[in-house]
């Protein structure tokens, strides 16, 4: 699966010396599993700490006089309402109002930001940004950080360990804890956790001590998929992506009100259009009956047997202990007990629309 | 005497009396990781090698098990239905996945010992 045109992580060596295995995701050679195996290496993360290397992941710093009008105009987002340190979820739509990409914008100073894209889409984003850029006075730098997500309820305690203190950093806030560092509370798991940018030396400064506890244990990306779904949260490219709006994908709460009435953010007359009409569809969580996982893209379909909608994710949730999926159905079915039917290879299995997360959220918002 | 054969596609085979019974090799559970659900064949079915028989699935992903010669379902795993993950602890023993009639014993021949299938995941 490591085919020539893989990108490396810059820890990869350390993957392998742990026994990793590894496979391709989104241009780049993953560590999918370690030897505890993604059952374990799920609950672990639900029960103590898992260490992620995310470094496919890519940070922009945007910073200048216009960094927030330029924020401004690429999300909707009011960038100058953050909070110094405040962090959002928000979004790089194209003019029809769909998702190029999810990020997440951290406010630095009165005029520097964090922006932390997706794997897939960095190259895009970053020539998306780059361009939006031209027109405004303001820098973007890609930075080239070794990208660490630390996840569970004892993260902090094994970081503290590690000589890094997390107190007085909430859910959704980021800082600069040293020099080319960048480290927020936040991650993908649903879990409590962080997020942390750093130079590739200290990285494995960091790792090695992280490691030395035995509450962390390294977890692939197999694991961080079945964590991402049971938090109901999205993963781009397949349960939100450039055919989606946030109304239809449910994430009109990262808008905040008035940037929804009167932001000049790109997409914001094609989003106004989508939210003014209401969905055709809606995602949804969904509860298959019995063991049997249903996948990405199985067609699902109403009572009598009428196409309803697909299901986008989908998969075995270790800690709900039951199959966890995640899709879009027309909006009259999109209330939370209505039952459908997926089609899995020609069976039709009873599922039922769930609200979301499956598993709730631990973060520590204060 | 029992003997066992393995295919290429990590299926081991175990004959006795014209009936195999059939399951995947340690090397491929190791492969698919924790499995959650098995879809077992229903008693009667008549499938060709190469047909699908089972679908095993995994907490990330559905894989295939293959027919690996003709013939028919005379019973199926029942146990794995409750307890899937006996096919990671036990994938040549308690985990076998179902048994099949022969419908042409002299397929056997193109299938591997176990010292060809070490061979073969080496």
């Amino acid at each position: 699966m490591t085919g020539d045109d893989s990108r490396h992580l810059p820890l990869e060596d350390i993957h392998t010396a742990v026994g990793a295995r590894f496979g391709a995701f989104a241009g780049w050679s993953m560590p999918l599993t370690y030897p505890a195996g993604v059952m374990k290496e799920h609950l672990h993360t639900r029960e103590h700490a898992g260490l992620f290397d995310i470094s496919h992941m890519k940070l922009f710093e945007v910073s200048g006089p216009q960094a927030v009008a330029l924020l401004n105009r690429a999300c909707p987002l009011d960038a100058g309402a953050l909070d110094i340190s405040q962090s959002k979820l928000s979004f790089f739509l194209n003019e029809a109002g769909g998702i190029l990409d999810d990020l997440i914008v951290t406010r630095l100073g009165d005029t520097r930001f964090m922006v932390v894209a997706n794997a897939g889409n960095a190259a895009a984003d970053e020539k998306h940004l780059r361009a939006l850029a031209a027109n405004f006075d303001v820098r973007v730098e890609p930075l080239d950080r070794v990208f660490l997500a630390i996840q569970g309820p004892e993260a902090w305690a094994a970081l503290s360990r590690a000589g890094i203190e997390t107190g007085s950093l909430l859910f959704m806030h980021g800082v600069e804890p040293r020099e080319n560092w960048f480290m927020s509370r936040s991650g993908y798991t649903g879990e409590d956790g962080f997020e942390i940018g750093l130079p590739e030396a200290d990285a494995r400064d960091l790792v090695a001590k992280l490691l030395a506890d035995e509450r962390v244990l390294w977890i692939g990306l197999a694991a961080r998929d079945s964590l991402r779904l049971e938090a109901g949260l999205c993963l781009h490219g397949q349960d939100i992506t450039p055919e989606t709006d946030p109304a239809a994908a449910a994430l009109m709460w990262a808008i905040p009100r008035e940037i929804r009435a009167s932001g000049a953010f790109i997409g914001a007359d094609a989003l106004r259009d989508a939210v003014e009409r209401g969905p055709a569809h809606k995602r949804i969580g969904l509860k298959p009956e019995g063991r049997q996982p249903v996948r990405a893209g199985a067609a699902l379909f109403d009572a009598n047997g009428n196409p309803a909608g697909h299901v986008t994710s989908g998969g075995f949730g270790p800690s709900a202990g039951h199959p966890v999926a995640m899709g879009y159905v027309a909006t009259a079915l999109a209330k939370p007990g209505t039952r459908v039917f997926a089609d899995v290879r020609g069976t039709k299995i009873p599922v039922d629309v769930s609200s979301l997360p499956f598993t709730p959220h631990r973060y520590r918002k204060g | 005497m029992a003997t066992t054969y393995f295919t290429s596609d990590h299926e081991w085979l175990r004959v006795e009396g014209g009936i195999a019974t059939v399951g995947i090799t340690d090397y491929a559970q190791e492969q698919l990781g924790d499995l959650v659900f098995v879809e077992l064949p229903e008693i009667g079915k008549k499938l060709a090698k190469g047909d699908t028989a089972v679908v095993v699935e995994s907490v990330k992903a559905a894989s295939d098990v293959y027919a690996p010669v003709d013939g028919e379902i005379t019973e199926a795993n029942g146990t794995l239905s409750s307890d899937p993950s006996l096919v990671n602890s036990a994938a040549t023993g308690a985990g076998w996945l179902w048994k099949m009639k022969l419908a042409d014993e002299s397929q056997l021949a193109g299938l591997m010992d176990e010292a060809a299938y070490k061979a073969h995941i080496a």
